[in-house]
């Protein structure tokens, strides 16, 4: 009796998984299969060849997916190469440097965690338009160089490294930018790429923010452009063509989350907040 | 000294796109347009934003679709977390597919779904005709709309708050589930007697983020629905985006931002201290 139950109980867990499966069964399947097959096997989920890649060659050449791949990546690299500098000087003062209202001030940061860019998207559009920096790929970055979370990573990070390495440096004569970027960041190597995972996934799939502070076709990332490319495509019903844009939109980071699968869930759980 | 100087680029930053955008936005609340581009100051935007029915519909939905993503999504993912928690492959591989989702944007989910919807041929209709189940305008059907969106919302963050369950998982020691064992406790009690209250400070963060999605994410509405019909799949942040974005009334996008940011801040001040908990539970 008793063995039952367990028996069902895993079934209905390994149904739920597999049912949790199934948009990405849809995406692989139906954009494998021939751009002209019949309306009425559009969603069978079993695989039945032939296969092409007709969809994926339709897909690369109406949208703009190299341009849309160069901008994602610039707007990740970037916003990670300044956080990366930012996050480690602030993190230090919180973490080793006693100074009056610390306690408040780092409260004051973590406030960032609840007030996300995407909520203040009408003040932080007219600051933009007064920068002169409305549609521009500079302008998308700018809210994220300081990072709360990243601000606490770094401090916990640096908190875990004894005091003996930083000494050792101030007896030569170092000095604290010296000791920051010298002598701990190798050491907070772990910190950094944890921060980076969840850094670069969080703007990889941003949409609302990159949707509102740039309008030219030439400044899209890849969920600005996946959503005007679906759109046109769904005018059209060219479902295979949406599943290979849906695909070539996700792969790079299904990649890497199944290829250091260890290494992302520590990032997330670590993480908590993008 | 040094402190001010390191603190000063992040500064910086927070000042110019966190803390000086919600000064910006209350004093914009608060400024009315006039005859002849006049500014004067009152509360007539609040005035016309509570009289707006479709802020009062977009208030409400949004209740509902907190309530109808954090319920199932949380509670899945603590199932989901107990079941798969073991070390065999098939647990592993299990786990990968329920966590996958969480690393695909809002907008490729939603892409996915406008097809799993689609009256008729769709994924979902198709099936469910199998079924002998009639077929239904997931997203066009005012009844019906909503709870589509939230149940793509479901299924894209169950597996993240699953990931946070499975951390949490790890720190229960195991002795004290044995002792039970011994005592002759059988699953269910040992799940909801020595587990779940141990779990405690994992479903309250899991709880609060949940609630912080539920507030800061509409980008599934603004490709699917954009907030139809009829009002149906509208929320708080929609609206503010069909504001300014649409209608260009800054005014009330202003004062439709500062009640959001005033429902962020009170959540802030319950939760600020387990966000801060959950965020190193790890560590």
């Amino acid at each position: 009796m008793r063995a039952d139950a367990r028996l069902l109980a895993a079934l209905a867990l390994a149904a739920g998984a597999l049912l949790w499966a199934v948009p990405f069964a849809w995406m692989a399947v139906a954009s494998l299969r021939p751009g002209g097959a019949g309306a009425a096997d559009l969603a069978s989920l079993l695989p039945s060849g032939p296969f092409d890649l007709a969809n994926f060659r339709e897909a690369w050449t109406s949208g703009h997916f190299p341009l849309w791949y160069c901008n994602t990546v610039l707007l990740c690299g970037g916003i990670l190469a300044v956080q990366c500098v930012t996050i480690s000087l602030a993190g230090y003062a919180f973490a080793r440097l006693r100074f009056p209202g610390r306690n408040l001030v780092f409260t004051a940061f973590l406030l960032q965690l609840m007030l996300v860019p995407p909520i203040l998207i009408v003040p932080n559009m007219r600051t933009l338009i007064s920068l002169g920096l409305y549609d521009t790929l500079l302008g998308v970055m700018l809210p994220y160089f300081a990072s709360a979370f990243g601000v606490f990573l770094m401090r916990q990070t640096f908190r875990t490294i004894p005091r003996d390495y930083e000494e050792a440096a101030v007896l030569d004569g170092a000095t604290t930018l010296q000791i920051i970027f010298r002598v701990l960041l190798p050491l907070a190597r772990p910190g950094l790429v944890a921060f980076a995972i969840v850094s670069v996934t969080a703007h990889w799939n941003e949409f609302l923010w990159p949707l509102m502070a740039t309008s030219s076709p030439s400044n899209q990332v890849l969920t600005v452009g996946l959503a005007s490319f679906t759109a046109g495509a769904e005018a059209g019903s060219e479902w295979g063509v949406i599943a290979a844009g849906t695909f070539l939109v996700a792969a790079p980071l299904l990649a890497g989350f199944v290829l250091f699968q260890r290494q992302f869930v520590s990032s997330f759980t670590f993480s908590g907040i993008k | 000294m040094t402190a001010g100087l390191l603190l000063l680029p992040s500064a910086v930053f927070l000042l110019a796109f966190t803390y000086w955008p919600v000064v910006q936005v209350v004093i914009g609340s608060f400024a009315e347009r006039g005859f002849r581009g006049a500014t004067h100051w009152g509360f007539g935007n609040y005035a016309r934003l509570f009289a707006d029915p479709h802020f009062g519909q977009a208030l409400w939905n949004n209740a509902l679709y907190a309530a109808g993503t954090i319920v199932p999504s949380v509670g899945l993912a603590l199932l989901f977390a107990v079941g798969l928690r073991d070390n065999t492959r098939l647990s592993a591989a299990l786990r990968t597919l329920v966590a996958l989702p969480l690393l695909i944007p809002l907008v490729a989910a939603a892409a996915l779904f406008v097809f799993i919807f689609l009256p008729g041929g769709g994924l979902l209709d198709w099936y469910l005709a199998k079924l002998g189940v009639a077929s239904h305008n997931w997203l066009g059907d005012p009844s019906l709309a909503l709870g589509s969106i939230i149940a793509i919302t479901v299924w894209k963050n169950t597996g993240y708050y699953m990931l946070f369950f499975l951390a949490g998982l790890a720190g229960v020691p195991q002795d004290v589930v044995d002792a039970a064992k011994i005592d002759g406790a059988n699953a269910p009690q040992r799940f909801f007697h020595i587990t779940l209250p141990l779990l405690g400070p994992t479903i309250g963060f899991v709880t609060v983020i949940a609630l912080l999605n539920a507030i800061t994410q509409v980008d599934h509405v603004i490709v699917m629905t954009q907030g139809g019909p009829s009002d149906a799949t509208t929320l708080l942040l929609y609206y503010i985006y069909q504001q300014a974005h649409q209608n260009y009334d800054l005014g009330l996008a202003s004062a439709a931002t500062v009640v959001s940011v005033a429902m962020l801040a009170a959540l802030s001040l319950v939760s600020l201290r387990t966000l801060e908990r959950g965020i190193h539970h790890e560590s």
